[in-house]
């Protein structure tokens, strides 16, 4: 059988006297203290704003930034006149393993376009967010890149969305019914807060 | 009559200020912590928009522990259950009426001097009422009729003797050194200078009882590195079966012993409301200088330079719990009856010597 031996480094006398170790400990945790109450001060006034006092990141009102190819919120493409790129395939709804997705087809008054959707519904409640939607999309009308990451509801039927809200992501039916007035909830649909991907946006509509 | 009016003016004053200063332990606690770790700590509580960097989660803090359900166990003591959280915040509230925060008023030809009850024998008041606060312990854990709560509040008790001790015997150096029970005049026994310079404050008297002291103050107080009672996540502590303000009050007595003993610490070793080269006629500096004060501002400077000496020591034990790891038991057993009891024995011998043979 093997065995370890495991050898404890005996305490020195100066280790075993308590008070110097915990002055070093008490050395490193107030270094911190001070440099960030420093940093913090600075902050306050302007300064030293590329010295960070705190790993922080005060998620509402400073949203992270996020991979480009993060799976966010859907939404559904739109040609220059504004109707959805969407020709009713059912390929999305096909793959998706979730279930969530309900397409309603209809013939399209354009002969090359042949179909349209009548009605596309994504229910969240339902959906794994696994992105074989956008993949399998032969007309790249669907796509996960709103940088929504806050659906959030108070029912279940508030979860599923319809043709509209996937077309305009700034319509937002779970966050702008809700009614409890929590400075963290409604800032993207009031306008108050500005979505930080708003500039990528514009390049992709 | 006025006599006792200015008592009850001081009683009101000082629970006052030692109660907001509680309730500002739980921010400091939560703020300290986070800048220490590089994170910013409670900042969400707001009230108009107003945040105040989290001031107002204290308030938050205390609604909510009043709104919470109050649940006495099956098969426990519902009178002890109910009355362990009131001894523990009691004794460590009426403690504070030995604690001097100032000189003597002189108002309309009435002397006051500032501490609530001007006992001869204080520092035994203060040390019994502080002693007394490990009842609300005992009683949590024995009437809430849980092996763990129990079992908690037994290392508490333990606990607490272990530390008793080497925290009188750690005083009675200083004791002797002047030679006085009485808090406002050890107090005023530190005005006096080393070669005129350096103020002669207790630590620099008696560094060794300080040190002591700060440590077994540390244990009394229950607070990390000696949390063994509540333990609160890892090992149960006696303070489980409670909920809603009773386990607030637990928690309020804890910070109120910390202030206290923060309180004693500066009475005790850093001069009390003493400020350096001030006397009650003015400024005196070993150079030479000398700016006259009125009364008044001698007796606020007084006060300001207890406030801030308490604050630093609140500041310097918050840190303290937020470096060290908690002691293992045995751990804490051998440093309290192997380590700081000898030290503190030998100090009282030392010290009792010199005073013999060497000081007149």
């Amino acid at each position: 059988m093997a065995v370890k031996v495991l050898h404890r480094r005996e305490l020195t006398f100066w280790e075993k006297l308590y008070v110097p170790q915990i002055v070093g400990g008490l050395k490193v945790t107030s270094a911190h203290l001070f440099r960030n109450l420093f940093l913090h001060a600075a902050h306050r006034v302007g300064r030293l704003k590329h010295l960070r006092a705190s790993v922080t990141s005060q998620y509402p009102e400073e949203p992270r930034l996020l991979a480009t190819r993060f799976r966010s919120r859907h939404r559904l493409t739109v040609r220059e006149d504004g109707t959805p790129r969407c020709v009713g395939c059912m390929l999305c709804e096909t793959v998706c393993p979730a279930k969530c997705i309900t397409i309603v087809a209809g013939e399209h008054p354009d002969p090359n376009v042949e179909k349209y959707p009548v009605r596309f519904d994504i229910d969240l409640g339902v959906c794994v967010y696994c992105g074989y939607c956008v993949e399998v999309c032969p007309e790249d009308a669907i796509r996960m890149d709103t940088g929504i990451l806050d659906v959030a509801a108070y029912s279940r039927d508030a979860m599923k969305l319809d043709i509209h809200e996937l077309m305009d992501p700034a319509l937002r039916k779970p966050v702008s019914n809700c009614s409890l007035k929590f400075p963290h909830q409604c800032r993207v649909a009031s306008g108050q807060l500005k979505d930080h991907r708003s500039g990528t946006q514009k390049v992709l509509h | 009559m006025i006599d006792l009016a200015v008592k009850l003016t001081l009683a009101a004053f000082v629970f006052f200020g030692v109660l907001n200063l509680a309730a500002l332990h739980t921010w400091l606690e939560r703020k300290q912590s986070a800048i220490i770790q590089d994170r910013i700590g409670a900042n969400r509580a707001s009230i108009m928009g107003w945040r105040l960097m989290g001031l107002f989660h204290p308030l938050a803090d205390s609604i909510k522990m009043f709104m919470k359900e109050d649940i006495v166990p099956a098969g426990a003591d519902r009178i002890l259950h109910t009355l362990a959280p009131a001894f523990s915040v009691f004794f460590a509230l009426v403690a504070f009426a030995g604690i001097p925060f100032g000189d003597r008023l002189v108002l309309g030809g009435r002397v006051i001097e500032l501490q609530i009850a001007n006992i001869d024998a204080a520092l035994l008041y203060v040390f019994a009422m502080l002693s007394l606060g490990v009842y609300g312990v005992i009683l949590a854990g024995f009437a809430s009729r849980n092996n763990y709560a129990l079992l908690g509040g037994l290392r508490a008790t333990a606990q607490m003797i272990s530390y008793e001790i080497a925290l009188g015997i750690a005083i009675i150096g200083l004791v002797m050194v002047y030679g006085t029970m009485n808090l406002q005049e050890i107090v005023r026994g530190q005005a006096k200078y080393l070669g005129g310079w350096i103020p002669l404050w207790g630590i620099v008297v008696q560094p060794v009882a300080f040190f002591v002291f700060l440590t077994a103050a540390l244990a009394e107080t229950k607070r990390v590195p000696f949390d063994l009672p509540e333990g609160e996540s890892e090992i149960i502590g006696y303070f489980v079966e409670y909920s809603g303000m009773k386990f607030g009050m637990f928690f309020l007595a804890d910070f109120l012993e910390t202030i206290l003993v923060a309180c004693l610490a500066t009475t005790l070793f850093f001069g009390g409301w003493q400020v350096p080269y001030l006397t009650p006629d003015g400024f005196r500096f070993p150079w030479g200088t000398t700016i006259a004060v009125s009364q008044w501002i001698y007796v606020l400077l007084g006060v300001a330079s207890f406030s801030i000496k308490v604050v630093a020591f609140c500041v310097l034990f918050m840190q303290i719990r937020w470096t060290l790891p908690r002691f293992r038991y045995d751990q804490l057993m051998r440093l309290g009856w192997l380590g700081l009891f000898p030290i503190s024995v030998v100090n009282a011998l030392v010290t009792a010597a010199v005073l013999a043979f060497f000081i007149d």
